[in-house]
């Protein structure tokens, strides 16, 4: 078997800085809506008491989920025993911890008392699925940096399939953890079910090949080579097959509703009714985020670097209009205080609550992936990351260009 | 250089000293409007007046207990300034010694700094 | 220590003493109108409220005016993102046109979801049924908010001036009814919505102990029939409606 080497990004100066720079001004851009909300208070966003979870957790949870499912790769070779992965193994636990930071990131600027942080990690009411994730949380930094190690250590690499297969059970509850923190709500009626937590387990697997693609491709770019054509065709397979399971997920669960009656009200107003909602959910989720991705990997495109980056790009972006549908969408729906009743009042019982999204939102939203590619680009210059080639053992030959000289 | 950058650092902790003597530091200005003793001696209050806070705020949260000597409201009733009614300010009770000792308050968020109108420090 | 373990040996232990310091057969009345402010919350009562929607009507608002007087609620001029503790919900039933209206807060549940959901534990269930957000725990998640079906929870929007002393609220905490905890506590035997309706004379609020058969609220429940909003959740709470 070929010995795998990696190395770290060879852009230098202006190639290298520029790109951080602009990084930078983004998450500077992001710090700027931290402070704006921290100090004039939420009334300053589009939140108000109707919508209390807004474009920030959009970002947030999609940054989390796709950060679990961007383990894969490492995963896929440690665990799966495919050979072929392990080039690009390392990158994929520095990919999983960097966006994961940037979403916490994003939550942790959110919260009303972002202050009281020390009290979160402190005060723990076990019943919470909240709190429960946030041990999954701190845990997969652990575990995934452990995984690291044990990669990218020569003399710990055989242990590395043990901590590997901890990573891969760490990252499933947590997922599970993530759709339930909305599954366990009996108040909204788009939530209330157990196929939330399932859901977004088959969700990471998607979003985070499609992150992890979208980092890869342009991480060999930035090295001034392409990432290898057999590796980009698999990973590309890889993605239309989750997609296709994520499509699957969100028919039977929409199905399910539609088929308790008291449900029809938040179906309809999904699927049909629902203005945005409606748009985001067909035009979003299922049509960008799901048929058109996997119509071009099962095409002659998805041979292609382009058409594979075209498709991941397209499944990232339906994945973020799922999660505007999830989280604002079921919100926006009222809460049924008196069943068979039309309800009106001064705090918007009975009608559907309105929501535009505000600038400091969107910002404080790219601020966190703008972490998390602020923290992949200094970890790609500072630790071997990038593979020399992706032909470990199963290819017949090299296809990438030989190593530049630093 | 070494004697150098030792030289640097004595005189920069000195500085800190002769700026204190000369009076350019602000000190608190505890002013105590109404007469008579606090709940605890003045010693006790100095050093734990926080740990009697933290302790008190979950009696009364958690368990509805309500009573002197340590509620907070009895404490701003009888500190509040005669001037401004409050506790904060420029002559402010906890914010004179707080800004000295550079203690950020976190209480004044949700606690209103103002003393009841009336029945300021009687017995309820 | 975990609260809920603390209160309920609080409660016990003090239920115990109280029991073996007094003769017995003598009518334990000091519970039910006012407990001692020394002596914690306890589990022997349980605080709720009955509303009569009969007797509501559709535009009175008396008692949300007194519940934001008392409890210092003030608009910003922003509706969207101004705390409402209680509000009158207006009914229309779609197929007859019959119209009701009803006061809906927090309804102190039994149960709460809000509880369950708190990462920190500062959205809690006293010992004597009060639901209500600890301040000083709180960090602004609005997990609580997400997952009450009444409701009832208000996240603070803004810097914050001019509490009430007895109602501190802050920016960026969560808030909702507290049955006017710090009344309660001091012995003054009603909530300010309670006390403004019946002042007003329409009589449509009752508050009282819930545990206590010969208390008014008791009584008034074996007489109207009455239910829960959405007792299909099964949270129990203490707070009942009649009439809808």
């Amino acid at each position: 078997m070929a010995t795998i080497v990696q190395r770290e990004l060879s852009a230098t100066a202006w190639r290298y800085y520029a790109p951080l720079a602009a990084i930078g001004a983004l998450l500077a851009a992001g710090f700027a809506a931290f402070i704006t909300m921290e100090v004039n208070g939420h009334h300053v966003t589009g939140m108000d008491n109707q919508i209390v979870w807004g474009l920030p957790h959009v970002f947030a949870v999609f940054l989390i989920v796709a950060a679990s499912g961007a383990l894969n790769v490492a995963s896929v070779a440690s665990v799966f025993g495919k050979l072929e992965y392990k080039p690009l193994a390392p990158l994929s636990g520095v990919v999983a911890i960097a966006v994961m930071a940037g979403g916490l990131a994003i939550l942790a600027a959110d919260l009303g008392r972002p202050d009281r942080l020390v009290v979160a990690m402190t005060h723990f009411n076990f019943k919470s699925i909240f709190a429960l994730n946030m041990f999954l949380y701190s845990g997969f930094f652990a575990i995934v940096g452990v995984y690291l190690w044990f990669m990218m250590e020569r003399r710990m690499q055989a242990l590395s399939g043990a901590v590997g297969l901890a990573a891969f059970l760490w990252r499933l509850i947590l997922t599970t953890g993530t759709g339930s923190i909305f599954g366990f709500l009996v108040a909204r009626e788009a939530y209330d079910s157990a196929l939330l937590g399932p859901s977004f387990v088959v969700y990471s697997f998607a979003y985070g090949t499609a992150v992890f693609l979208l980092v890869a491709l342009a991480a060999s770019r930035w090295d001034g080579r392409a990432l290898d054509e057999a590796m980009t065709r698999r990973l590309g397979r890889l993605l239309a097959l989750f997609t296709a399971a994520a499509l699957y997920m969100t028919v039977v669960f929409h199905l399910t509703k539609l088929y308790v009656t008291r449900y029809h009200g938040i179906e309809a107003f999904i699927l049909a009714e629902g203005g945005v909602h409606t748009l985001l959910f067909w035009a979003g989720q299922i049509g960008l985020g799901g048929v058109l991705p996997i119509a071009i990997l099962y095409s002659r495109a998805g041979g292609s670097r382009t058409g594979v980056l075209a498709a991941a790009a397209l499944v990232a972006l339906g994945g973020l209009a799922q999660m505007y549908v999830t989280i604002i969408g079921a919100q926006a729906w009222p809460q049924p205080i008196f069943p068979g009743w039309q309800e009106s009042s001064s705090f918007f019982d009975g009608e559907i609550h309105r929501y535009a999204p505000s600038l400091p939102e969107f910002f404080l939203g790219l601020g966190g992936v703008a972490l998390a590619a602020a923290l992949i680009a200094v970890a790609v210059k500072v630790l071997p990351l990038l593979p020399e080639s992706c032909t470990a053992s199963s290819s017949p030959q090299p296809t990438s260009p030989p190593a530049r000289p630093r | 250089m070494r004697t150098a950058g030792l030289l640097v650092a004595l005189l920069a902790a000195l500085a800190a000293g002769w700026a204190f003597a000369a009076g350019r530091t602000a000190k608190p200005a505890v002013v105590i409007e109404k007469p008579g003793n606090c709940v605890e001696a003045t010693e006790v209050m100095r050093r734990d007046h926080m740990k009697l806070l933290l302790h008190q705020r979950d009696r009364t949260t958690r368990e509805g207990i309500r009573t002197r000597p340590h509620s907070l409201t009895g404490c701003i009733d009888c500190h509040a300034s005669a001037k401004t009614g409050s506790v904060l300010g420029e002559q402010g009770f906890c914010q004179s010694c707080h800004a000295y000792a550079g203690v950020t308050l976190d209480c004044w968020e949700c606690h209103t700094p103002k003393a009841r109108a009336q029945t300021a420090g009687a017995a309820q | 220590m975990n609260p809920a373990t603390r209160r309920g040996f609080i409660g016990t232990a003090a239920a115990a003493l109280a029991g073996v310091a007094l003769a017995p057969g003598v009518r334990l009345i000091e519970f039910a109108a006012a407990r001692a402010p020394a002596e914690p919350a306890s589990a022997k009562l349980r605080w709720g409220l009955l509303i009569d929607t009969t007797k509501c009507a559709a535009g009175c608002n008396d008692c949300v005016k007194a519940c934001n007087e008392e409890n210092g609620l003030k608009s910003t001029g922003r509706p969207r993102t101004d705390a409402q503790w209680i509000r009158k919900i207006d009914l229309k039933e779609p197929k007859t046109g019959r119209q009701h209206s009803a006061p809906v807060m927090c309804q102190h549940c039994a149960h709460p979801p809000c509880v369950d959901v708190c990462p920190t534990g500062a959205s809690f269930k006293r010992a004597d049924g009060i639901v209500l957000v600890d301040r000083h725990t709180c960090i602004g998640c609005r997990y609580c908010v997400m997952a009450c079906p009444y409701k009832a929870r208000s996240f603070v929007h803004e810097n914050l001036t001019d509490q009430k002393p007895d109602v501190p609220r802050g920016k960026g905490c969560v808030e909702g009814c507290t049955l006017c905890v710090h009344r309660i506590d001091r012995g003054q035997g009603t909530t300010a919505c309670a006390e403004a309706c019946a002042k007003a004379g329409h009589e449509a609020i009752t508050f009282g102990d819930l545990n206590d058969p010969a208390s008014a609220i008791a009584r008034r429940l074996r007489e109207l029939p009455n239910r829960a909003l959405r007792a299909d959740l099964r949270l129990d709470p203490g707070v009942r409606y009649a009439g809808v």
